[in-house]
């Protein structure tokens, strides 16, 4: 009978490698935006990319959820503290963007953007820890304590 | 859909007792604070609009952030790989949940600072005369942050995590350590690109 694989050696499928993809747009859509601001400029590029993003992450989401088995409880506790922080700093960038008077249209863009950010990060880091962990062997330590 | 009928617990590279691992937290709760205060000091700099205060946030944190890339990617890192398993291992339990908060922290001071910085002065407006050279670093910042949030940052979990186990997968942490070796040369040549870019900048 062939060896079960190890957790770190077993095949998954690239939800990290779509979250990085979907990562990257929202990267390169900002840098679009922010490098002919403020002038009047189609936004179309950044919207494209915006909604590319928005289809890898969701393709990302759609293969986490099928992988089975996989350290769930870690994945749950690794993305959810992250999507706090994340959520947080997507908060302050957001008040940055209204606070500077930021036109609708762009703050729009933008604002999806935030978003992308602020559940794509997570996604990854939860998925990173929780694919090297056996799932319901040992949890993994609570991060805030020894 | 992906199945895995049953999943071996991996063989440990690391035996038990081997290395003496001290006990850790991997986000170092105590320094929390003074991240917060930091971060609040930034808000305020920036619902002030006060010059000096988003100077210094974008200096200080500039050259923090380029200055300990640099110096663990060429100097640090090097001296890690020529290391004993048991002596990574317990320097990276001292070294990397630091990071972990250290980093971030500095990136968030550099960048929110020097957007409003740049908004203060009127350097953001396309007509400034040096535009192209803030959207070079626009672009260096993007490839960075890639690298950090991408390749690093997860990297650096799942070591962190792994070492917390009773008995860590030695091959598996030095894989995944690896990747910060594999990025410093990116990361130094965007760091460099940076100093350029900004010395550039603060002299037009």
């Amino acid at each position: 009978m062939a060896a079960a694989p190890r957790p770190a050696e077993r095949p998954l499928p690239p939800v990290s490698q779509l979250c990085v993809s979907a990562l990257a747009c929202a990267v390169v859509g900002t840098i679009l935006v922010a490098a002919r601001m403020p002038r009047d400029v189609s936004l179309l590029p950044s919207v494209l990319l915006l909604a590319l993003g928005a289809v890898l992450l969701l393709a990302s989401i759609v293969l986490l959820t099928r992988i089975s088995p996989f350290a769930w409880d870690v994945f749950a506790r690794v993305a959810g503290w992250s999507l706090a922080g994340y959520i947080v700093i997507a908060g302050m960038i957001e008040f940055a963007f209204i606070y500077d008077s930021t036109p609708g249209r762009v703050l729009a863009v933008l604002s999806g953007t935030l978003a992308l950010f602020a559940i794509d990060v997570p996604l990854l880091l939860g998925f990173s820890v929780a694919r090297y962990q056996v799932p319901g062997e040992s949890p993994a330590p609570d991060p805030r304590r020894d | 859909m992906t199945e895995f009928a049953e999943l071996a617990p991996a063989p440990p590279a690391i035996p038990r007792g081997a290395a003496a691992r001290p006990s850790f937290s991997i986000v170092p709760v105590q320094a929390i604070p003074i991240v917060a205060v930091v971060l609040g000091g930034l808000v305020v700099s920036i619902a002030g609009n006060w010059l000096w205060a988003l100077d210094f946030y974008h200096v200080v944190g500039g050259g923090l952030w380029t200055g300990v890339d640099l110096f663990v990617g060429f100097v640090v890192g090097p001296i890690i790989g020529r290391m004993s398993i048991p002596a990574r291992v317990e320097f990276s339990t001292r070294f990397m949940p630091k990071m972990l908060l250290l980093m971030p922290t500095l990136v968030t001071m550099t960048l929110a600072s020097g957007w409003q910085l740049a908004r203060h002065l009127g350097n953001l407006q396309a007509g400034y005369p040096h535009h192209p050279w803030l959207v070079a670093s626009y672009i260096v910042v993007g490839v960075m942050a890639l690298v950090a949030i991408a390749v690093l940052e997860p990297a650096n979990l799942a070591v962190l995590f792994e070492l917390k186990k009773p008995q860590p997968n030695g091959e598996l942490i030095a894989r995944l350590m690896r990747r910060f070796i594999y990025t410093a040369g990116i990361t130094g040549v965007a760091q460099i690109a940076t100093l350029v870019i900004m010395t550039r900048v603060a002299v037009a």
